[in-house]
């Protein structure tokens, strides 16, 4: 869903694991996906203290990707 | 159509009513005969087709203090006049007028099966609160056009107490009220789609027959100096609610949203939470709700220091054919929720 997050203007974007569970797996083993979810979180966190100048996707492999920059999944 | 003319009664606030200005707010309703101050101009547009038969005044104050009782009691004076249309306003943009009309046109169709139309300008906020339930004539800004206004209410009014169809909003000159008309059109989808791909090559101006919301830019807020400082809340528009709902947030188009403490918790235990979404499979965020709200990891952050404060209150809504005017609203109260409670950033977790 980060292209509609994109469209509609929200500003850090993280992209995440799914719609029926954004922030798990349910194919994970419990450590796994609390991992996962540390792992989002953590990027949500550094999304936070990184500057934009408009709806930015935050994947995995650059810190901020250009202004509506393309999604992960 | 009837032969003999209609019997209108109009409502108007004390300052059209010129009982005075904002010093005679708080008066209550009351009749006069015929058609008085504002409502002189319905009984012009009305010409031979209808007579004023009463005038309901009250202050806009007294209304809008008290709004179910004193619709009651303005509902009752218009009912003993037996009217066959009754008119409000126009309010132009005055808030508080602008509801007081809604409210009583709302009240007398559905109280008095009379048919009611009032006017506004698109900015009062009675438009958004009752455009749904009753007409309203779309009207400029300004009280000096009064006659051309009250033209606008009337032309709807006549064609409502006549029971001629309407037309489109845009063509009748009334907000949209939500509703799909059904419509025989010439051309197929298809086609239409088509020549309007071919308009739109060529240059050619090309109107949508769907239009679209326009999403408001909104600045990006700076970035966080430090989150090792920051006090973070956890926000998501995926449904998850105490068991039981006791909010009564709906399943889908929200229109309310939840706030739940979660001071002292460490996580989200599924047998407390259940999860009212009606647009994704909910299965696997009911057992295990952290999959939405990842309180067991911001708080595991949180106690090794990565962040200053996890929020005491978690924010739930149902993101799932709600209208925009309505998520924006809840941004709006969250948001202004948070930042009284010294909340310095927000973790969204969608669906």
């Amino acid at each position: 869903m980060t292209p509609v997050a994109v469209m509609v203007g929200a500003n850090r974007i993280v992209p995440a694991a799914g719609i029926i569970h954004p922030l798990g797996g349910a194919d994970l083993s419990p450590d796994e996906e609390r991992a996962l979810r540390r792992r989002i979180v953590e990027r949500a966190l550094q999304a936070l203290q990184t500057e934009v100048v408009g709806p930015t996707v935050f994947t995995g492999e650059s810190p901020a990707a250009p202004p509506g920059g393309a999604p992960a999944s | 159509m009837r032969a003999e003319p209609l019997r209108v009664v109009c409502y108007v606030n004390q300052f059209f009513g010129q009982l005075g200005g904002e010093e005679r707010a708080g008066a209550g309703p009351e009749v006069r005969p015929g058609a008085v101050g504002s409502a002189r101009a319905v009984q012009q547009a009305l010409s031979e087709h209808g007579t004023v038969v009463a005038t309901v005044i009250c202050g806009d104050n007294y209304v809008a203090e008290q709004l179910d009782r004193a619709v009651g009691e303005i509902a009752a004076l218009v009912a003993a006049e037996r009217p066959d249309l009754v008119v409000a306003g126009p309010a132009f943009l005055a808030g508080r007028y602008g509801v007081a009309c809604g409210a009583l046109c709302a009240a007398v169709e559905a109280g008095l099966g009379v048919p009611a139309v009032t006017g506004m300008a698109a900015e009062n906020p009675g438009v958004d609160l009752y455009r749904r339930r009753v007409h309203i004539a779309r009207t400029g800004t300004e009280a000096s056009r009064m006659l051309d206004e009250a033209r606008r209410l009337v032309a709807l009014g006549l064609a409502l107490a006549r029971r001629e169809p309407l037309g489109s909003p845009a063509e009748a000159g009334y907000f949209a009220r939500g509703l799909t008309a059904n419509a025989v059109v010439e051309r197929s989808a298809a086609e239409r789609a088509v020549d309007m791909l071919l308009d739109k090559l060529a240059g050619r101006p090309v109107t949508s027959e769907v239009p679209l919301p326009a999403f408001k830019k909104v600045a990006p807020p700076p970035a966080l100096g430090g989150v090792r400082r920051a006090k973070i809340a956890l926000v998501t528009d995926g449904g998850i609610v105490p068991l039981g709902n006791p909010d009564g947030i709906e399943p889908l188009a929200a229109t309310r949203f939840g706030a739940y403490p979660i001071a002292g918790r460490d996580a989200l235990d599924p047998a407390l939470f259940d999860n009212v979404h009606r647009g994704y499979d909910t299965t696997y965020v009911k057992q295990d709700p952290h999959r939405l709200v990842p309180l067991d990891v911001v708080r595991e952050l949180e106690q090794r220091g990565d962040i200053g404060e996890v929020h005491h209150t978690v924010y739930s809504t149902v993101g799932v054919a709600t209208t925009l005017a309505n998520s924006e609203r809840m941004g709006r109260e969250i948001a202004e929720q948070l930042r009284a409670a010294g909340v310095d950033a927000v973790i969204l977790t969608s669906t």
